[in-house]
């Protein structure tokens, strides 16, 4: 299968997640539609790397995941904090910062 | 090659369709969890094998997790409601994400066109079996060429590791109760003065939600988790020893007597 | 002493100086420093005129240059006076006039306070004026033009205190204004024509200039002559400026000031010479003054006014005759002199009456006062006679002549100057019987009285000048000969025989007198209380709709001119300002509203900036 389907594949989902970012109001599934995004990356990073021929796609990908991974501790551990406090996990809760 | 393209493509599409418009938060995390599976597959259909498993244990088994964890704290039966508190976004947001998707694929169909690489990619054959093997390949990269990136990435994850235990730490708002203490509340209460009987004397079934039946037939609070408790998702289970009872009295029927007594 | 005639300046200059700054302190001697330097200004006026005259008649001059005052690239300007025979006829008025009016302020500003300013303020005008008639280049000539309209302002408005005084003292620098303006303009062109300011070099040159450009500086001169002088269309200031104490009216707007406008256009003169478009618009401005003059001064009941509107009609004979050419230059010149001395007399002799009337003005309540005040009668009936041309009195020569020289130009001009001199002698007439003969119609707290000698003896000095000065100046002094080498000589044609002129002249002044006599004299009923008259008494009164014109045209145009400027600044251009303001606040009102604190919308925000970066790079790669 030749790299463009791979990547055409890769925009859809990376289009896909961002969708979720923009219209789910709940802060965990808003950031697993990130997670998506990312994932998206990754698959384009592979291809990549298959396209050149040499790994660096790869190891590339691999700290992006890795990145991803220390991302979503610190992420939902926050998330969890402001429930604690608001009782709510509605990101559109946290609008303070308007005109 | 291909089919396992097609396959995988359009089940990965699916679960990205399904996590961005679930109505219940658990049901985005397992969809999620579908597309990731797919994308290993992907991965390694395309020779990356060790991306491929990472991909299976890190993301869907650790991260995944980690979302359904948070999923059940912060509450699983949350969901989103379907009214829209923005005016115009949903429809601004379609329009511009589809605006995006059709400008990155016109970008990338055009830019490949010319490439010589996107009819013939050069393939990760040669690259894989240098080193004798993908992983063997990573590893040289990845401690070689890349390895100041590979010690501030681990940096990076043990300070999200103490960003995490920071954030998520909650002080204790009384002392934790010492030996003594515990001895003590023991003693002076008639009820545990004796020791509380052990699991299993009491229960009436292996259910967590099923509570021990004390002697006389009344519901042992104590053998219920508390937060069922407060939930109030007891299970009577009187009823199944009534229908327990009937059968034991229909094959023995000399124990009636003790029952009355 | 003789060959400086800055000195001439000086002296009053420094006199005023003093009075000022000593302030109080001075009131005791004042007046009789003032005096004392106007007499030493006319005994150094004496002095150089008897040195100029000691010179050969072709190149009588006495030059003196104090230092040079403007050197900016080509335009060199020095402070230079000269005393030449036409200047020192007029220093000789100057002072002379002058120094008598001092010595009868004396007198007639004895009770007043503030008499040492007044001394002050008259030294100054003194100084002015000679500076005036001594300057050599047309930038002095403007600032000694300037420093009379100053002295003009602060004599006018004396008195403070009265509002009727200050209003007329900024009427009349405002209207000396608009021909200050004339002045400039001459001023500005000359230095651009001839590329100096010099009397002697722009003269020299005047030939080379083309005949539009010494039209226009004519023009603008003859501006500044009307403001200066009191004439059609600037004449409105001159009976406003009554205001002032009668010494006053008597020096600066009878003998001397007003007379400044015809000096200009006199020592100007080659340049009229070479324009006849604006020595036909001096005639022409003459004419019609001389006229309403005449016409003004017959209505008025106030006996300053009446005098006043006499000053403006005689001023217009001589501007009519300066604007006759070569022909009427001395004649002109000739007038100005005696008229000083007539109507310098009359004024005074009008204060004195004044004095002893208790200030009253209105000659309605006059009457029969020639027994009370006889030394005042006798001299005003000389100057009466003067002006309206009997002979031998000085304003026969002068006015004789004018008439002569209107003739020999055209029968139009000659018949408006005889027929001024007709009217001349009706209003003139009418002072007369009005205020000195007929029934007395007194107030009731009036005691007429003689006024002390120091106010009668200037009367005496100048009733005899306007007796014997005329035929003195003209058949001993030779005027005619003493002002050629300046003024130059003309011949002209009588359109009929000359012996005619004097019968003509006599027959018209007598109709007059008759006219008035029928009026007001004998056993004449004159009304205390103004009868309301016939249109043109009432049109008369009005000063010919001067005053009238001058709001409707100039003064309520201006006024709306500047509301509308006013409205125009308040809405449009203010209304411009607030406009962007207020839109700038109302945009950035309607703006801030896309910061609505929500994640999602920034989210959206971010990923449409995403589309404008790729679509950028899309439009790099593959444009």
């Amino acid at each position: 299968m030749n790299p463009s389907a791979y990547l055409a594949l890769a925009a859809v989902l990376f289009c896909l997640g961002a969708t979720g970012v923009l219209l789910r109001r709940n802060a965990i599934v808003m950031f697993m539609s990130v997670e998506l995004m990312l994932n998206a990356a990754n698959l384009a990073l592979v291809t990549a790397s298959r396209m050149h021929g040499n790994l660096d796609g790869q190891v590339f990908a691999f700290f992006s995941m890795v990145v991803a991974a220390a991302e979503v501790v610190v992420g939902l551990a926050i998330i969890v904090q402001i429930f604690r406090s608001r009782r709510s996990a509605s990101i559109d809760d946290a609008s303070l910062l308007k005109f | 090659m291909t089919a396992v393209f097609w396959i995988c493509a359009l089940l990965s599409v699916a679960g990205a369709f399904g996590m961005v418009f679930s109505r219940k938060a658990v049901h985005s995390a397992l969809w999620l969890a579908l597309t990731m599976v797919n994308l290993a597959v992907l991965y390694v259909s395309q020779q990356a094998e060790f991306l491929g498993i990472v991909q299976v244990v890190v993301y869907t088994g650790a991260v995944m997790m980690l979302f359904l964890f948070v999923l059940m704290i912060v509450g699983v039966d949350s969901s989103d409601s379907l009214v829209e508190t923005i005016r115009g976004h949903r429809g601004a947001s379609i329009a511009a994400v589809s605006a995006l998707l059709v400008l990155v694929v016109t970008m990338v169909s055009q830019g490949m066109q010319t490439m010589a690489i996107n009819r013939d990619p050069v393939g990760l054959a040669r690259a894989n079996s240098d080193e004798g093997g993908n992983v063997q390949g990573i590893a040289k990269l990845l401690f070689g060429r890349y390895v100041f990136a590979f010690e501030v990435t681990s940096a990076l994850l043990i300070t999200a590791v103490l960003g995490a235990m920071v954030l998520a730490h909650r002080d204790r708002i009384r002392a934790l109760p010492g030996q003594e203490e515990l001895s003590r509340q023991r003693l002076m209460n008639p009820a545990t003065a004796a020791g509380l009987p052990a699991p299993g004397v009491y229960a009436r079934h292996n259910a967590v939600d099923t509570p021990a039946l004390l002697p006389d037939g009344s519901v042992a609070e104590n053998s219920l988790p508390g937060a069922l408790q407060l939930r109030g998702v007891a299970h009577d289970v009187r009823e199944e020893v009534a229908v327990t009872r009937a059968a034991e009295l229909a094959a023995d029927p000399t124990q009636a007597q003790e029952d009355e007594s | 002493m003789t060959s400086s005639p800055a000195l001439l300046v000086a002296v009053p200059l420094i006199s005023a100086a003093v009075l000022l700054l000593a302030g109080r302190r001075s009131d005791r001697w004042g007046h009789l420093l003032g005096s004392a330097a106007a007499l030493a200004s006319f005994g150094l006026a004496l002095a150089t005129v008897f040195n100029l005259a000691s010179q050969p008649a072709e190149s009588r001059e006495i030059s003196q240059t104090l230092w040079r005052w403007i050197a900016v690239g080509g335009f060199n300007v020095d402070v230079s006076f000269t005393v030449d025979p036409l200047s020192a006829v007029f220093i000789l008025l100057i002072t002379g006039v002058g120094s008598l009016i001092h010595i009868y302020s004396i007198g007639y500003m004895s009770h007043d306070p503030n008499r040492r300013r007044f001394f002050a303020y008259l030294n100054l005008f003194l100084a002015a004026m000679l500076t005036l008639v001594l300057a050599n280049n047309f930038l002095l000539l403007y600032v000694g033009w300037e420093g009379v309209g100053l002295a003009s302002y602060l004599l006018i408005g004396f008195w403070q205190h009265k509002p009727s005084a200050a209003t007329a003292a900024n009427k009349a620098f405002i209207v000396n204004r608009v021909g200050d303006f004339g002045l400039s303009i001459a001023v500005m062109l000359t230095f651009v024509t001839f590329g100096s300011v010099a009397f002697p070099e722009v003269f020299a040159k005047v030939d080379n200039a083309s005949s539009s450009t010494v039209t226009w500086i004519g023009i603008a001169l003859l501006l500044a002559a009307c403001g200066k002088s009191a004439q059609f269309p600037l004449q409105s200031w001159l009976l406003d400026a009554m205001e002032g104490p009668t010494p006053v009216s008597a020096l600066i707007h009878a003998a001397t000031m007003v007379t400044a406008g015809v000096y200009l256009v006199a020592r100007c003169h080659p340049i009229y010479d070479l324009s006849a478009t604006a020595r036909a618009a001096v005639v022409a401005v003459g004419a019609i003054t001389l006229l309403m003059g005449a016409i003004i001064g017959i209505a008025k009941d106030d006996i300053k006014k009446a005098l006043a509107g006499s000053t403006m009609s005689q001023i217009g004979y001589m501007m009519l005759a300066v604007g006759l050419g070569p022909i009427g230059y001395v004649w002109a010149i000739f007038h100005l002199l005696t008229h000083g001395f007539f109507k310098a007399g009359m004024f005074l002799g009008a204060g004195s009456v004044m004095h002893g009337m208790n200030d009253e003005v209105n000659m309605r309540r006059y009457g029969a006062l020639r027994t009370a005040m006889a030394v005042t009668f006798g001299t005003f009936a000389v100057g009466y006679l003067a002006i309206i041309g009997v002979p031998p009195f000085a304003g026969f020569w002068s006015k004789d002549e004018i008439i002569k020289v209107a003739f020999e130009h055209s029968w139009l001009t000659g018949g408006v100057a005889l027929l001024g001199a007709g009217i001349t002698a009706y209003y003139m007439t009418r002072v007369m019987l009005m205020t000195f003969f007929g029934k007395a119609r007194w107030a009731d707290d009036a005691h007429p009285h003689e006024s002390p000698a120091v106010m009668t003896i200037p009367l005496v000095v100048l009733a005899a000048l306007s007796a014997v000065g005329g035929w003195a100046l003209l058949h001993m002094l030779h005027l005619e000969s003493w002002l050629e080498p300046v003024l130059g000589h003309g011949e002209g044609e009588l359109p009929f025989s000359s012996s005619l002129l004097l019968p003509l002249t006599l027959g018209v002044v007598a109709i007059g007198v008759v006219a008035a006599w029928r009026v007001y004299g004998g056993s004449a009923e004159i009304p205390v209380l103004a009868p309301r008259g016939s249109w043109f008494i009432r049109a008369a009164r009005a000063d010919l709709g001067g005053d009238l014109f001058n709001e409707k045209v100039v003064m309520q145009p201006g006024q709306q001119l500047t509301a509308t400027l006013v409205r125009v600044d308040d809405s449009v251009v203010d209304g411009a300002v607030r406009g962007i303001g207020g839109f700038i606040a109302a945009l950035s009102t309607r703006l801030r509203q896309a910061q609505n604190g929500f994640a999602r919308s920034y989210a959206l925000v971010m990923v449409i900036g995403a589309i404008i970066v790729a679509l950028a790079l899309a439009m790099v790669r593959f444009a």
